[in-house]
């Protein structure tokens, strides 16, 4: 078992370097200097040719890439420091270099945005299950009915409209135009400076994702409990003399819960790793829209640190699936 | 319709009505392409301490005849008639809070492949353990343990108190299904529908299986429905036997007349496909031409007219015009059998016998 972890973890620290010395060789080898975006910033807009030369050589976009490369991971570990316009700013670990636009490390940065994408993360994945799968349950146990039909339909019909459709229309309906009552303007502020704003300025965002979350989990719940429901061992627990309750939860529901925590392991690292629309449309200041307006921006360090924050996010909630998958399921063994 | 039970199960002078009675039974489900009717007019009794094997081929109906006994259908969707009266109570149409302290009290059930019918995210002791608890509210967790472990160790599993907190998946073929019969056994039941409880295990273990039914029935004077298309397991078991085909009842009497004198070309074709052990390696299998009927629009007539090879020896094409009744053998009392054939014994002997036996012939020569 710790020795299946170590390896996956070995295996992630790979994946680690594949993708951040991917990110990092599109720019160098990209259309745009990639000194340029800095070159502007310092000038004010009004890089020329000499003075993006002399930004080129600062930045060590002359150098071997390997070795700048080297020097870029080498930082993430130890700390660097890093000297602009002949200004040098001290970097510690995790040192992802300084924003080309702000100048300011990278890591400073996402530290303040890290709490609000978790914040807007937990509540719509909290939301999204426990209306999704009591849901699916329900469904399942009434599978072939009216009831049945009509759910699985309209929730159909809600999945199929674009996600940033529904989050704006949310946002105009309950926020701009009916006024709800303990919805305030969304934004985020930090739980430990005012719960209750935390909880009226996300509010929305949650019940966004909740809502459209929960009828994909729904229709899972339902795909897996209709599963579980006609197995054979569902059978045998009737034939005990078991109650439907206890024959629905204790035996259905525990043996659908398995491909219901796959899913939802990999969603969950998918919401952590950004949800730009979200965050566009609330006012929330997380990494997914920090990533798009850097990518926008051509900032490197913020680009390759979102990408790495990413896959980080992603290979540590597998991982993490696989721990939980053989606890739930004693014929999966970790090796 | 009145049917007569075989000798053997018939009820002596004062023990009333025997343990389990089935009159009449028909259970119809909706399809997308139409009503089935999966078992019609079936009826059977078993006396506690009997075995009755039920035959016959898949889509025949034994096991939803027997899953009805137990009310395991869908009440929404199965449309059940007739009656089945256990220990004198009429279960059709029961609550199904009432029926539940029927199963797997008085009633319990045996499934085949014990690898699925086992929860594979619950150990073996708790299942057990579960089953008894149920219908023993007031025992403690400890106490429900040790009868659990008790019934491991009484269906010959080594270190039981070890292997209880194992999972299904951690024992063997063989032993699952001890577990299995455990778990049916634990609360002393008086019936076992045992549904084809020996078809997933090599020949080795599914007799030491079969000794252990045999064991437990006597032990516990338990009735026994053994549901099964192997009819060495049906030889070895049954006092009676109920042939199935095409949901219904196609021949029915104590085990010795229908494997001796059966009366029914549907149940010919059965024991003509027994391979013989002791046999010629090299003569060829007999199997039944044709495929079982369709459900939704059964064949006119006789169900098995389409695959009877004998119905050009009824006259007047009765056997694709009319559904024979099951009737009781003009030669074998007690022995009922539902075919138009006026001398099913003399076909059985001239034609069917010369075939798969040839030894017996040569030894009970009537001439």
């Amino acid at each position: 078992m710790y020795a299946y972890i170590v390896k996956r973890l070995l295996s992630g620290v790979v994946v680690l370097f594949l993708v951040s010395f991917s990110v990092f060789a599109l720019f160098w080898f990209g259309p745009s200097a990639p000194a340029r975006p800095m070159c502007e910033s310092k000038t004010s807009n009004h890089c020329t040719d000499d003075r993006l030369e002399r930004f080129t050589e600062e930045l060590g976009y002359n150098n071997n890439m390997f070795a700048e490369y080297g020097r870029y991971m080498g930082g993430i570990v130890t700390g660097r420091d890093v000297t602009i316009s002949g200004q040098t700013t001290e970097c510690p670990a995790p040192c992802f270099g300084l924003s080309y636009t702000t100048g300011k490390p990278v890591w400073d940065d996402m530290k303040d945005r890290l709490p609000a994408t978790i914040s807007v993360a937990v509540g719509g994945a909290f939301l999204y299950l426990i209306i999704g799968v009591p849901m699916g349950v329900a469904a399942a146990r009434r599978r072939g009915t009216l009831a049945d039909k009509a759910l699985v339909s309209s929730f159909l019909v809600l999945s199929s409209v674009p996600y940033y459709l529904f989050a704006l229309l949310t946002y105009l309906y309950v926020a701009v135009w009916w006024g709800v009552p303990g919805i305030g303007s969304p934004g985020y502020t930090p739980i430990t400076e005012n719960p209750a704003a935390w909880v009226s300025g996300l509010a929305l965002a949650w019940i966004c994702l909740g809502v459209f979350g929960c009828t994909q989990y729904t229709r899972y719940a339902r795909g897996a409990m209709v599963e579980a429901l006609s197995e054979d061992y569902i059978r045998t627990a009737k034939a005990k003399g078991l109650p439907t309750r206890t024959v629905v939860y204790k035996h259905g529901l525990r043996a659908a819960l398995v491909p219901i925590v796959t899913i939802f392991g990999i969603d969950f690292g998918t919401l952590l790793a950004g949800t730009i629309f979200t965050e566009k449309i609330f006012d929330i200041s997380g990494i997914g829209l920090w990533a798009l307006n850097a990518i926008g921006d051509r900032d490197l360090p913020i680009v390759s640190a979102t990408a790495l924050f990413s896959a980080v996010v992603l290979i540590v909630s597998n991982l993490l699936v696989d721990i939980v998958y053989s606890a739930l399921d004693p014929r999966v063994r970790l090796s | 319709m009145t049917v007569t039970a075989p000798s053997s199960t018939r009820p002596g002078a004062s023990s009333g009505e025997p343990f389990l009675v089935v009159e009449d039974l028909t259970v119809k489900f909706p399809t997308e392409d139409g009503q089935i009717t999966a078992v019609q007019g079936l009826s059977y009794s078993v006396e506690k301490g009997k075995t009755l094997g039920i035959v016959g081929e898949s889509g025949s109906g034994k096991s939803v005849s027997s899953m009805a006994v137990l009310g395991l259908h869908d009440t929404k969707s199965a449309k059940i008639t007739g009656s089945i009266r256990i220990d004198g109570q009429e279960v059709v149409g029961l609550s199904e809070s009432k029926m539940r302290k029927i199963r797997g009290r008085q009633v319990s059930m045996i499934f085949q492949d014990a690898l699925a019918a086992l929860h594979p995210f619950y150990k073996v002791g708790g299942q057990l353990a579960e089953a008894y608890r149920v219908h023993h509210p007031s025992a403690s967790k400890r106490e429900a343990r040790r009868k659990a472990i008790e019934m491991l160790d009484r269906v010959g599993i080594p270190q039981p108190d070890r292997r209880a907190d194992d999972f299904p998946h951690q024992f063997s073929g063989g032993m699952r299904q001890r577990a299995m019969i455990a778990m049916g056994l634990i609360n002393d039941p008086s019936l076992i529908v045992a549904d084809e409880p020996t078809t997933a295990l090599d020949v080795t273990v599914q007799a030491q299986i079969l000794d252990l039914l045999q064991d437990l029935q006597r032990e516990f004077d338990s009735a026994i429905i053994m549901i099964t298309h192997d009819l060495g397991v049906i030889a070895e078991m049954a006092d009676d036997i109920l042939v199935m085909y095409g949901g219904r009842g196609v021949e029915y009497g104590t085990a010795k007349d229908v494997l001796t004198r059966p009366q029914m070309p549907y149940t010919w074709g059965l024991l003509s496909s027994v391979p013989d052990v002791a046999g010629d390696t090299d003569a060829p299998l007999i199997p039944i031409p044709g495929n079982p009927p369709s459900l939704l629009k059964p064949p006119p007539g006789c169900a098995f007219n389409p695959r009877c090879l004998h119905k050009d020896k009824v006259a007047g094409g009765l056997c694709t015009s009319q559904m024979p009744e099951l009737l009781e053998s003009p030669t074998v009392p007690g022995h009922l059998k539902r075919c138009h054939l006026a001398d099913p014994d003399a076909v059985y002997q001239a034609e069917v016998l010369p075939v798969i036996a040839p030894e017996t012939l040569e030894e009970n020569d009537p001439r």
